[in-house]
């Protein structure tokens, strides 16, 4: 009994069909990828020297930013989007920075734990507030930037606070060869002990499949409120972690939250995670913040000014978005 | 069929539970100038005497800058849209008035500024109605290149933050008798033909059409990017004319000026009852929620409240007053 | 103890459901027996989708009582109603498009080995585990979504329109396996329009017309189909118009040009080549199955895509629409099916009216409101539009939001109006009103096409109809000569004297389960 079926099934070889799957579903990594290895080209003409030293300092400086990309992308996952995530960084970096000042270093490791719980429980209040008032998510978070900046602002009124030296530690220096940053490590073993698991749990399904189609998710039975709830909780819990990075590789607490939101947005639509949710994962925005720095990195070394670099940025974003969305259309055609 | 509808209530009963809620959701101004009155006599209550004439002055002075900019976003906003660059580009605006002042003469300054504006707002137009990028996306990008180009003229031109010219200082700040803020000069037209294109253009109707329902709106053969591309210029020139004010109001020219306005815009939009979904809303909402924000400002300072308990009181409101609108009008 | 002292396995009683001003179910009920495949029957909007709903969890009801199995049910979940033994198929395949098959197994929790083995049964043999729900034709994702509901043994199994979306290979299996499960231990609720596939696999029909259940009918019964039909539509039946005033209809001058020519119209996948005329003063109405091109012709013809090959021909030019815009310059407008695509539903009545005035940048200044407001009033007038206190118009009931839609055009100004299914989930009585509406329209000068899923209407709105099947027209005639059986005939795409498919089948079946059952008597 024939019936229609995809013609991938019917090639000779399936592993080619496989292969080419495989491409189709991550050619806009790959193409990162690609990206970032022509990068990691030309700073090296650009910059000779450009060695283990440079990339301590690309990791160090990409550890926050690309913890909150990966925090933005489980709101986005889901068919949500959190403005939040900067002022919940500032919260729980000044909250870790004043708890752990001038105490114990075993002390640290449970103010740790505490903060992340606290990013839970941020992201908890984010998610029900969006799920539970039916208020569009962009006005939910945006409001919620707002209260949980001032919540930092209590909690330190300037920069103050310490950090525990092993944390420091954490982030600073290479790990086993000079060419791997701790920073890049810790990045590595966060996201992968955290995401990957989730991500191929039945509740990392249902991110998907609420991101995709909330209809057919609510017929296959996932709870699409407690769905976006977790999510919201997952990026409250990601951006603790990057608070906790801030902290970490500062040494203090800043209750003024940087462009951390913006940017997360910017890496995540340029990492390939589509803003309508349901697909994409984390390794692309990731990329996408190595990327950006870099190119600040490449023109710093370039003598341009930083400014341009802002510019530079945003006009890759735009270039992108265009690009990405003219695709989109002509594909839907 | 028996479609058991709800009989005619031409005059809403303000006294039952359902009169009060039609009213709160055909005239949403009533309960928003109530919340207003409100704060006021929450002011008094707090400082006895603050209020008078100068004191309401000095509201109107900081809430029109703002309520411009929530023009923006209104109009945007109404198209299901969203214009996150309006505060690059007032504080581009001023900052480019003030360094060029010097050598080209106020006019042509007040030109290039709202020329490079316009270009902004075009750019997103084209952005959000050809390419079909989200507005939050293209507006957030512009607002990173915008802030970027106006550093790089701030290096070549190298005196930086100079001669805020005085027509500005004047315009912006000046207080006519006492309690009339000389912008209401500029602001009041602006408010009326913002009004005026919402409400009494074909134009403005074909933003409410587009944000209600695009679909709906194309088969009627709206062609909806060349809406979007008008109205994202709007917005920008509009956002320049808000940088004019800001820069005459705080006499300062600097490049991130206005960046601090841009969410305050956002939610004098939201709590003036403007849906962030499209399709519903208005301006004289808008102007409200800009002047309920400047007075929640005040009493906060006048409590001796940090910047902190403004912030989370700012964000709990929208939280508040979004969740209100959305129970009310889905009913 | 299996079933309630009743005996019924599944019984929802007095259930009732509303939307705002919009009643989907005022009283409706439903009995079924263990083992029964019993067929839920009504016309569209009459309810049937609702019930299903609620009875799976989907949606909550206002009221009623559901049992099964003697015990009060209450589903407030899908998923609850899963875990209760209630799944529901429905038209729209619930798989996530971007999940892989196996992901999407996994999240439901359904058992791999079953649904291999039911998908296999099915005619899926060679399904690839690993391929993204997005990339597979909808026929194969409804086979799925079926073998996924199978795989867990349900008690009760709900089927909406199952056979709508495939082949007619695929139907022929699904059917074969919905007759298998007669007499076993759970029960299937079978929703189709397909009054041959009721007859070859149902036990009993419930009909539900408006909302209410107005009978239940034995399948077996010899009159069993003219019993549903006849429930279907109440008291209507004797409004059907009476042939002598047929015979006067579409006489039109012949030296009238036609307004609107489509000349080897195709488009991808399921337009092929279509060609016909429509000229100024008549009605011409298309009938055809689901999915045989109609939905990309009056896309096409409304402007908003583009066919890949052939011309259309207005009043003698060729033109060609790259936007909905182009076509209402040419004076074709559309009204389409659903009216969340037609209306702004926030908006007023006069703003929804008066929207194609405001169109082009010429008009986006001042709204000329002396001149405009008559032209709305006139229209909102002639449609007897129920404007009272109703700010906005998604407030309005379903028949008179669909005569905003029409009053749009009216006010505006039309010369060819394309009505796609114009009286879809509408109350009688606005139907009524709007056949006569759509006749006045073309006495006055337009040209109307109308494509509609009630074989009916044809007699009562047009003057010729013509039936496409798979891409293609297969038949014109004077709607003196379309009654419901010739129509439905046609769009299967059969000469006069042959048998439908179904039939065949149905009778194959029958012949089966005569002789079957003979041993045990």
């Amino acid at each position: 009994m024939s019936t229609t079926v995809d013609t991938a099934m019917e090639s000779p070889t399936a592993s080619r069909g496989i292969f080419n799957r495989f491409i189709r579903r991550n050619g806009w990594t790959l193409g990162l990828l690609g990206i970032l290895a022509l990068l990691l080209v030309a700073t090296k003409i650009i910059q000779p020297n450009y060695g283990p030293a440079g990339i301590q300092g690309l990791a160090i400086s990409v550890l926050p930013l690309a913890l909150a990309a990966v925090a933005q992308t489980c709101a986005v996952l889901a068919r949500g989007i959190d403005l939040s995530i900067g002022s919940m960084m500032a919260l729980t970096s000044v909250v870790a920075a004043v708890l752990m000042d001038e105490r114990s270093e075993g002390f640290a490791m449970l103010v740790v734990f505490g903060v992340m719980l606290l990013g839970l429980v941020l992201g908890a209040i984010n998610g029900s507030l969006v799920v539970f008032t039916r208020v569009p998510d962009i006005v939910v978070t945006l409001a919620m930037l707002f209260v949980w900046a001032g919540c930092a602002l209590l909690v330190l009124s300037t920069p103050g606070g310490g950090s525990a030296e092993w944390l420091g530690q954490l982030t600073r220096g290479p790990l086993l060869s000079d060419w791997v940053p701790k920073a890049a490590v810790l990045l590595i073993v966060v996201v992968g002990v955290i995401w990957v698991p989730i991500r191929r749990s039945r509740l990392g399904l249902s991110l998907y499949a609420v991101g995709s189609d909330p209809v057919a998710a609510f017929r296959s039975g996932v709870s699409v409120t407690w769905t976006k709830i977790f999510s919201y909780m997952l990026a409250g819990l990601f951006s603790a972690m990057a608070g906790l990075t801030l902290t970490a590789t500062t040494g203090i607490g800043t209750p003024v939250p940087g462009p951390y939101t913006l940017l997360s947005v910017a890496a995540v639509v340029l990492g390939g995670v589509s803003l309508a949710g349901g697909r994409g994962g984390v390794f692309g925005p990731v990329i996408a913040v190595v990327i950006l720095s870099l190119i600040r990195t490449d023109m710093t070394f370039l003598n341009v000014d930083t400014n341009l670099a802002t510019v530079a940025q945003g006009l890759i974003l735009v270039g992108v978005v265009m690009v990405g969305s003219l695709i989109q259309l002509r594909r839907e055609r | 069929m028996s479609l058991a509808e709800t009989p005619a209530k031409s005059r809403p009963r303000w006294t039952t539970a359902s009169g009060i809620r039609a009213l709160f959701r055909e005239r949403p101004i009533v309960p928003l100038v109530g919340l207003l009155a409100i704060l006021v006599v929450v002011s008094e209550v707090i400082r006895p005497g603050i209020v008078s004439p100068n004191w309401a002055g000095v509201m109107v002075r900081a809430a029109i800058p703002l309520a411009i900019l929530a023009a923006c976003q209104t109009m945007t906003m109404l198209t299901a849209g969203i214009d996150l660059s309006v505060g690059a580009v007032a504080s581009m605006s001023g900052f480019l008035v003030a360094t060029l002042v010097a050598d080209t003469g106020l006019p042509l300054a007040i030109l290039i500024a709202l020329v490079a504006a316009a270009l902004v707002g075009l750019v997103n137009g084209v952005g959000s109605g050809v390419f079909r990028v989200h507005p939050l996306i293209m507006t957030l990008a512009m607002s990173l290149v915008v802030l970027g180009l106006a550093n790089v003229w701030q290096l070549i031109r190298v005196q930086t933050g100079s001669g805020v010219p005085s027509a500005f200082r004047t315009l912006g700040a000046n207080m006519v008798f006492g309690f009339l803020p000389l912008s209401l000069v500029l602001f009041i037209p602006l408010a009326i033909l913002v009004m005026f294109l919402l409400n009494r253009t074909g134009f403005g109707r074909l933003l409410y059409a587009i944000g209600d329902n695009p679909v709906a709106s194309r088969l009627s053969g709206t062609k909806s990017w060349q809406v979007l591309i008008v109205l994202y210029v709007i917005s920008a020139i509009l956002a320049g004319i808000a940088g004019f004010l800001y820069s005459g109001l705080t006499n300062v020219a600097s490049v991130t000026l206005a960046d601090s306005a841009l969410l305050p815009s956002v939610a004098a939009a939201v709590i003036g009852g403007t849906s962030i979904l499209g399709g519903r809303g208005g301006y004289s909402g808008t102007m409200i929620g800009a002047l309920i924000l400047a007075v929640i400002s005040s009493i906060l300072s006048s409590l001796g409240y940090p910047e902190a308990i403004r912030q989370i009181l700012f964000g709990a409101m929208i939280v508040f007053v979004a969740a209100a609108y959305t129970r009310i009008t889905s009913d | 103890m299996t079933t309630s002292s009743t005996g019924y396995l599944l019984e929802a009683t007095d259930v009732s459901k509303r939307y705002g001003a919009v009643v989907a179910l005022s009283s409706a009920s439903l009995q079924v027996k263990p083992g029964e495949v019993h067929a839920l029957m009504g016309a569209n909007g009459a309810g049937k989708s609702t019930l299903v709903k609620i009875l799976t969890g989907g949606v909550r009801p206002d009221a009623g009582v559901i049992q099964v199995r003697g015990s009060e049910r209450s589903a407030h979940s899908p998923a609850e109603a899963r875990r209760g033994g209630l799944v529901s198929v429905y038209q729209e395949p619930a798989l996530i498009p971007d999940l892989d098959i196996g992901s999407n197994l996994r999240l439901t929790q359904t058992p791999v080995e079953p649904f291999r083995d039911w998908a296999q049964r099915l005619g899926l043999g060679d399904l690839d585990l690993s391929a993204m729900a997005r990339e597979l034709p909808l026929a194969s994702l409804r086979i799925i979504d079926l073998a996924r509901a199978l795989a867990i043994d349900p008690d009760v199994l709900m089927l909406d329109e199952m056979t709508a979306a495939l082949p007619a290979n695929l139907t022929e299996t699904v059917l074969g396996v919905v007759n298998e499960r007669r007499g076993g231990r759970g029960s299937i609720i079978f929703i189709s329009h397909r009054m041959t596939e009721i007859a070859a696999v149902c036990d009993r029909a419930t009909v539900l017309r408006e909302g209410e259940t107005v009978g239940v009918v034995d399948v077996a019964d010899p009159d069993s189909a003219d019993r549903i039909v006849e429930l279907m539509l109440g008291e209507i039946v004797e409004d059907l118009a009476d042939r002598d005033e047929l015979l006067t209809r579409g006489r039109l001058d012949p030296g009238i040009s036609p307004r609107l020519q489509v000349k080897g119209l195709a488009a991808a996948a399921r337009l092929r080549d279509v060609s016909f005329d429509i000229r100024p003063g008549e009605v011409v109405g298309l009938i055809a199955l689901e999915g045989q091109g109609q939905d990309e012709l009056f896309d096409i013809l409304a402007g908003s895509e583009r066919p890949m090959s052939g011309e259309i021909v207005v009043d003698g030019r060729q033109v060609s629409f790259r936007h909905p815009a182009d076509a209402i310059a040419e004076g074709m407008v559309f009204v389409p099916a659903d009216r969340a695509e037609a209306l702004l539903m926030q908006r007023s009545v006069r703003e929804n009216i008066a929207l194609p005035f405001s169109v082009r940048p010429r008009n986006w200044g001042p709204v000329p409101r002396g001149r405009e407001k008559p032209q709305v009033d006139g229209a909102v007038e002639r449609l007897q539009i129920d404007t009272r206190a109703q700010r906005e118009v998604r407030f309005l009931s379903g028949g008179n939001q669909q005569k905003v839609t029409i009053a749009r055009w009216v006010a505006g100004g039309m010369e060819t109006l394309l009505c796609f299914d114009p009286t879809r989930g509408i109350d009688i009585r606005t139907k009524h009103q709007i056949y006569p509406l759509l006749r006045e329209l073309a006495a006055a000068g337009a040209a109307v096409f109308l494509y509609t899923s009630e074989l009916s209407e044809i007699q009562l709105a047009c003057d010729r109809a013509i039936v496409m099947f798979n891409g293609e027209i297969v038949a014109e005639m004077h709607v003196a000569d379309a009654d419901e059986v010739t129509l439905l005939r046609a769009a299967h795409n059969l000469k006069a004297d042959a048998a439908l498919p179904e039939e065949v089948v149905a009778a194959a079946h029958a012949e089966e389960d005569r002789i079957e059952e003979e041993p045990s008597r």
